[in-house]
């Protein structure tokens, strides 16, 4: 069940030597933790993890999750979560229908996928709030409502592109914490790209640097 | 001044008695029309005698159903086409490339793109022209193939005009909302792209690109030179039927037209209802849809397969006015002429006229429509307002609102200040049409000029237009000269306030193409046409050239203002 990159490399568009080779073990219920100063190509790992890379990137090497080779999979059919620095909430949707957006289609039934979505709504706080605007919820809301909508997608490893780095300092310990339970209570592998230490250190799982000059 | 009310003052003033007062007086002289008041032709007094002509016009039912089948077919056959369309292309296709290769099929008038159909489409046209061989065909085949009692060859030309416009609305709409990591959420969910656009993006779309599709629609149920030329002839659709008892030698037919007017005017806002119906209604399943939590959808692919295909019908339509204006002898299932003559190319006696005044109310139109649209933008910043709702729905009102409904009462208002019939006149009426164009091509990149220029300008002690002459219009000459290439190409297109307003008097390559498609020799109209299309052509690439000349020594203009 775990989430493993063999000899990774993604070569920008008219580059000739790669970004970056990766190998990495991240074992169900971890969370590994990216570094490095920006521009060294963070994002872009996590993008070709899951199958985001834009028009003109070239990858290579292996991406294998629960033993899958997912490498040469549209992103969509990866079953791999994407937390974003910002919620990213759908604004035509409400709250309720963002997370229905999310719950997985094998939930059946109209009455099943909203009783799914209550529940998950009640696990972040937010019991109730199905029908309110998601730009009238506070940053923290915002966070833990992504995080269900992620969630609900039933995926099998996620990835966290920086994901409390706009949240204040209180916030940021809380928000921390109900991510990392709900990973190790799903016990699924996660990728953290982070530049704060202490993020690092709460995640406790592998920590890989990147470095400017590749490999 | 400097908060700009006495400019406000004045553009409201120009606005209000140059496109307001027109619009709402030719409409006011249209409707007295229709309940029997036309003192010019001796009725006196008010009747429903109008109305009553327009029931016993034979054929009305059939115009009636027709428009409403054309209109609201090709409309909503034009916003799924291109609306897939983009979800196909988008993300694979860099959109400023995608938008330069869509420009051209925009800048070709309506009644050139409708005469070179005609060509590819007709019996004896290339089309089959080049099935004879496989069909056995010496002769052209009996078939109504323009011009066919269902409408479907106006439908096709209508596809051809709208299905570009509505992608480049579309297109520019989506760099105003976060549409790549949206999709990446998407798709990190487990959704197929095509599913990611039909329940995330689009909705958010919508609202971006309402107006146009509504502009689309009102054109598309009203159109004339186009129903001219392709559209069934007997009966024609509603707004050709009008125009032809407009301009009856019996002038007791204006009653039953001025009535039928006003029912085209009602027909748009019927489309406007069923279009805001359709939003409600594509709002509640789409919210379904959406909580059901299905992962796939289909359809991008196809709709791209089938824009491929009408795009490539419209280059060979071009292709067709070209070849056509250049044949001598082509006997029927001859690919190409036997033998080719400039002759008629020559014969500029024939075309210099209509091509000189086209010229003139182009210029005229756009130069005015410019001027006024600079005025209003300034007056805004000035202001440091945002433009308010009825300013907006002002600015689209011409568009929304049918020609004919309006322009037979405006001609009859300038008829009484003796201007019907002068060149004035026409351009005066053209640019009722010419301004919203110009307005939303220069708001956008008006908006995102830098406003700190300006204030760098005001703290060196320029005043307002100092700052407007010296700094703002020069960096904004590319999209200034744009707006008004879009403002010649739109003034070209014009046919219905030429034929009105010009009173017969005033011909344009445009009123000449329409009057002489239905004649018997295509290499005449080809001509026409290819002229038609070739202006806006020319002034697309003047305001491109122009300004990289002007600017060949300053990079950071060279290109880099979005137009």
């Amino acid at each position: 069940m775990s989430l493993v990159l063999e000899k990774l490399m993604v070569t920008l568009p008219r580059a000739d030597r790669p970004l970056f080779e990766v190998s990495l073990r991240v074992e169900p219920g971890q969370v590994a933790s990216v570094m490095g100063p920006s521009g060294v190509g963070k994002s872009t790992l996590l993008d070709a993890v899951g199958g985001h890379l834009a028009p003109g990137f070239r990858c290579a090497g292996r991406v294998w999750l629960e033993g899958r080779d997912v490498t040469h999979l549209p992103a969509e059919a990866r079953r791999i979560g994407l937390m974003f620095q910002e919620a990213l909430l759908f604004p035509h949707l409400s709250v309720g229908d963002n997370l229905a957006f999310g719950l997985s289609p094998a939930v059946k039934g109209r009455a099943a996928r909203r009783a799914a979505v209550a529940t998950a709504l009640e696990r972040a706080g937010l019991a109730g709030m199905e029908g309110r605007d998601p730009a009238t919820l506070s940053g923290g809301q915002r966070a833990r409502a992504a995080l269900m909508r992620t969630l609900l997608a039933d995926p099998a490893a996620l990835l966290l592109d920086e994901p409390f780095s706009r949240l204040d300092t209180g916030l940021r310990a809380e928000m921390r914490a109900f991510t990392f339970a709900h990973i190790a209570e799903r016990g699924i592998p996660a990728l953290m790209v982070t530049h704060d230490p202490e993020d690092a250190t709460a995640a406790a799982g592998p920590v890989l640097r990147l470095s400017a000059t590749g490999t | 001044m400097s908060d700009g009310r006495g400019l406000r003052g004045l553009v409201l003033l120009i606005v209000g008695t140059g496109l307001l007062a027109p619009i709402l007086a030719g409409l006011a002289e249209t409707a007295s029309a229709a309940f029997g008041h036309l003192p010019a032709l001796g009725f006196d007094g008010w009747s429903l005698t109008a109305w009553h002509a327009l029931a016993a016009e034979p054929g009305l039912a059939t115009s009636l159903r027709l428009t409403l089948v054309t209109g609201l077919g090709a409309t909503a056959l034009s916003v799924v086409l291109a609306m897939g369309a983009v979800a196909a292309l988008a993300g694979r296709v860099p959109a400023a490339r995608g938008m330069r290769a869509l420009a051209p099929f925009l800048a070709v008038p309506h009644a050139a793109m409708a005469i070179g159909l005609a060509f590819l489409l007709a019996p004896s046209g290339w089309i089959a022209r080049g099935l004879a061989p496989l069909m056995g065909w010496a002769l052209p085949p009996d078939l109504a193939s323009v011009n066919d009692p269902w409408g479907l060859a106006l439908i096709l030309g209508l596809l051809v005009k709208e299905v570009p416009f509505l992608m480049l609305v579309t297109w520019s709409a989506l760099g105003q909302i976060d549409a790549g990591r949206q999709m990446a959420a998407g798709r990190a969910l487990g959704y197929a792209p095509a599913a990611i656009w039909a329940k995330v993006l689009l909705p958010q779309l919508w609202p971006l690109v309402r107006l146009p599709v509504a502009v689309a629609l009102a054109y598309a149920l009203s159109v004339v030179d186009m129903a001219i030329i392709l559209g069934p002839s007997n009966p024609p659709v509603l707004a050709v039927a009008l125009t032809r008892w407009f301009f009856d030698p019996d002038p007791a037919r204006i009653l039953p037209a001025a009535a039928g007017a006003l029912v085209q005017a009602a027909i748009v806002a019927l489309g406007l209802v069923l279009l805001w119906a359709a939003e409600l209604l594509a709002h509640g399943l789409g919210r379904r849809w959406v909580r059901a939590g299905g992962r796939r959808a289909f359809g991008p692919g196809l709709a791209a397969v089938l824009v491929g295909g009408l795009l490539t019908l419209a280059t060979l339509a071009l292709l067709a006015l070209a070849v056509w204006s250049l044949a001598w002898r082509w006997s029927f299932p001859q690919l190409l002429p036997e033998s080719w003559s400039l002759k008629f190319w020559l014969a500029s006696g024939r075309w210099g006229a209509a091509l000189g005044m086209t010229l003139w109310l182009a210029m005229a139109s756009a130069a005015l429509s410019v001027a006024l649209a600079i005025l209003w933008l300034e007056a805004e910043d000035r202001g440091q307002r945002t433009r308010a709702r009825w300013a907006e729905a002002l600015i689209y009102l011409p568009l929304i609102l049918p020609q004919i409904a309006f322009l037979y009462g405006l001609n009859v208002v300038a008829l009484r200040a003796g201007l019907s019939g002068h060149p004035g006149a026409v351009i005066w009426a053209q640019a009722i049409f010419v301004f919203p164009y110009v307005m939303i091509a220069l708001t956008a990149p008006w908006r995102a000029l830098d406003p700190r220029l300006s204030r760098a300008a005001a703290a060196l002690g320029a005043g307002p237009w100092r700052r407007l002459v010296r700094v703002k219009l020069p960096v904004l000459l590319r999209p200034i000269l744009t707006a008004a290439a879009i403002g010649v190409a739109v003034s070209v297109a014009q046919y219905l306030p030429t034929l009105f307003l010009g009173a017969g008097r005033v011909t344009t390559l445009t009123t000449e193409a329409v009057t002489l498609s239905s004649s018997s020799d295509r290499r005449v109209v080809a001509v026409y046409a290819s002229l038609q299309a070739l202006v806006p052509f020319v002034a697309y690439a003047l305001a491109a050239l122009l300004p990289a000349w002007v600017h060949r020594n300053r990079r950071d203009l060279a290109g880099a203002v979005p137009a």
